[in-house]
């Protein structure tokens, strides 16, 4: 670094004192943003660092079109005699499937930013503490609405068809990127106790795995052992898949919905607090 | 709050932090006067850094007190907050992010408008000499421009207290200078500066008082004149014509001087330290140690009276030197 530094250094235009004063002079303190615009301000840093990095969208693009694809074609035969059928069956259950599991990014993006100097920054600044952590979430929830979208395109392209039109579909994907961004709050406090990239991934896969495919995403839980049941008809997944499905299938599945929404309260309400501690302490 | 009638930006009693065994800060007590750029000079792992942390409220000490402008760090952090700024030893931008992105999002962050915030980084960028990387991602920015970038970010909102810590390590001496000048310019305006630093020539150069550190606690502390004067009066630094005659010059040194005379790598050299404390008499006794070895036959080639450096106030105190791999650039 040393030699690009000196010879670049020769280029530098010259600090101009007398501007710098007047600038110093200048400048008056204004009153500090509301915690509603601090927030917007980190998700719009959010976009922008997809502006800058579009490679991250591959995981919103990319993934989800294998995941409607690889599950259609691998299960829809066997588990309702065709692909065509199946789809109808499975796209609400993998679009939650699929967007719960891209969540676990935030956890890495928040882990690979307090390694940077930056973080340091935005703790010392005088704004409402939860806003750094809110505008990555923000940030996220445009990421959930794209891969949303694009597996939505997809199954419509291979024959879904949602009988709840397109209220039905918005009201579904609302509901999905709700739950997500609620649900990220254990991904951002995974994200400031593990030390390492590595071991942020590595537990959340723990997390996801198990949590995602134990549950009515891809077949009737009816056809499960007693005590797998038990698990599967009381995970969130469950509630929130089967809550998107009515959804989009046109039907108000009310106590699915509020189930869901209730799940979302109490992420936030547990591991909202726990992050803000552990930002705090860090 | 009656701290604010003292004049004090920064007051702290027996701050102390550890990180598992290591005492990293062990009872650190500072008064910063308001208005002054303050030194805080210590080699690497001394506990700069971590105090620095403690007074921008990102650590919580573990004990002892610290005041901004008279307002406790912890129960009032958010006050404290709203009146400082921090430039940590590395850039504490967003890298991703341009020259322009990072000062808006930090303008909007800290109460600007939209309008407002750009205009407010273009003015900045253009103040810094960056106008022309504005455009660029910091990563792409050079060791000198990401300082710049880093202190702009730090004065969007002129602060009352600017935390440097250590804002030259690591860069040319040209680029030194340069962020020299940026100090000056802020302090001009009446904003406080802690400046960390293990360069003493960078101390000397910016601070009007200096806190010695080492191992986490504050060794000394004064003005750069009392901090010289506490080691003695300086030094007397003879090379000689003839390697052969250093002895005999040693000898006639440590006699006429009563002083500690020490070889130096050169084997021409050699350094006397004068320890009385006017140096007027240091002058008169320097002049008589140079008769003696003319008169001794002592062929001296080039002969001065030093102050003590800042480097050998610190040997003085701690008793190890402040040599680090990345010392090469101060010296």
């Amino acid at each position: 670094m040393s030699t690009a530094t000196s010879t670049e250094t020769q280029d530098l235009a010259p600090v101009s004192a007398e501007s710098l004063a007047a600038l110093l002079v200048g400048g008056r303190r204004p009153p500090r943003p509301s915690a509603w615009s601090a927030s917007l301000t980190f998700g719009w840093r959010a976009i922008l660092k997809i502006k800058h990095v579009p490679e991250q969208l591959f995981d919103v693009t990319a993934f989800p079109i294998m995941m409607v694809l690889m599950y259609t074609y691998l299960f829809g035969g066997a588990l309702a005699g065709s692909p065509k059928e199946y789809i109808q069956f499975l796209l609400p259950g993998i679009l939650v499937m699929s967007v719960v599991m891209i969540t676990m990014y935030t956890g890495v993006s928040v882990n690979t930013d307090i390694e940077k100097g930056v973080f340091d920054r935005f703790r010392s600044l005088p704004i409402w503490r939860p806003s750094t952590m809110v505008g990555y979430l923000l940030g996220d929830a445009l990421r959930y609405t794209i891969a949303s979208v694009v597996m939505l395109a997809v199954g419509m392209i291979i024959g879904y068809r949602p009988d709840g039109g397109a209220g039905g579909v918005l009201a579904g994907i609302a509901l999905l990127v709700g739950f997500s961004f609620a649900f990220s709050w254990i991904w951002t406090m995974f994200g400031l106790m593990l030390r390492t990239e590595k071991s942020v991934m590595g537990v959340s896969m723990m997390v996801i795995f198990p949590l995602t495919f134990l549950s009515n995403v891809f077949v009737d839980p009816r056809t499960m052992p007693g005590w797998l049941q038990a698990f599967v008809n009381n995970s969130p997944i469950t509630h929130l898949s089967s809550a998107v499905r009515g959804l989009m299938a046109g039907d108000w599945p009310a106590d699915e919905v509020a189930w869901s929404l209730g799940w979302a309260g109490l992420f936030v309400l547990v591991f909202g607090p726990v992050t803000m501690r552990l930002y705090n302490r860090k | 709050m009656s701290q604010h009638t003292t004049g004090l930006a920064i007051e702290t009693a027996g701050l102390v932090k550890t990180f598992g065994e290591t005492r990293a800060v062990d009872g650190v007590d500072l008064s910063v006067p308001a208005g002054t750029v303050y030194g805080v000079l210590g080699p690497n792992g001394a506990g700069k850094t971590t105090t620095v942390k403690m007074l921008a409220t990102l650590l919580r000490p573990d004990a002892g007190e610290a005041h901004i402008f008279g307002h406790d760090v912890v129960r009032e952090a958010d006050e404290v907050r709203g009146r400082v700024s921090l430039t940590g030893q590395y850039a504490s931008v967003d890298e991703d992010l341009t020259g322009t992105e990072n000062l808006v999002l930090l303008g909007r962050l800290l109460g600007h408008g939209k309008k407002a915030a750009r205009v407010r980084s273009a003015q900045l960028l253009e103040a810094f000499g960056l106008t022309e990387a504005a455009g660029k991602q910091i990563k792409h920015y050079s060791g000198g421009m990401r300082r710049r970038i880093d202190i702009a970010a730090s004065i969007l909102n002129t602060p009352d207290l600017l935390f440097l810590d250590e804002p030259t390590t690591g860069l040319d001496p040209r680029s030194r200078n340069q962020v020299w000048d940026i100090v000056r310019a802020v302090v001009a305006q009446g904003t406080t500066v802690l400046l960390t630093t293990q360069y003493l020539d960078e101390a000397d150069q910016l601070a009007s008082r200096i806190a010695v550190i080492d191992r986490g606690r504050v060794i000394a502390e004064g003005t750069k004149g009392e901090l010289k004067a506490s080691v003695g009066a300086g030094s007397v630094h003879v090379r000689l014509r003839d390697a052969e005659q250093r002895s005999e010059a040693a000898e006639v040194l440590r006699r006429v001087l009563d002083a500690q005379v020490q070889l130096e790598p050169d084997p021409v050299a050699l350094t006397a330290r004068v320890s009385t404390a006017a140096s007027g008499i240091a002058a008169e006794q320097a002049a008589r140690a140079l008769g003696e070895l003319a008169r001794g036959g002592v062929v001296v080639d080039n002969f001065s009276l030093g102050q003590p450096s800042l480097d050998e106030v610190f040997l003085a105190l701690t008793g190890h030197d402040t040599h680090s791999p990345k010392d090469e650039v101060a010296a």
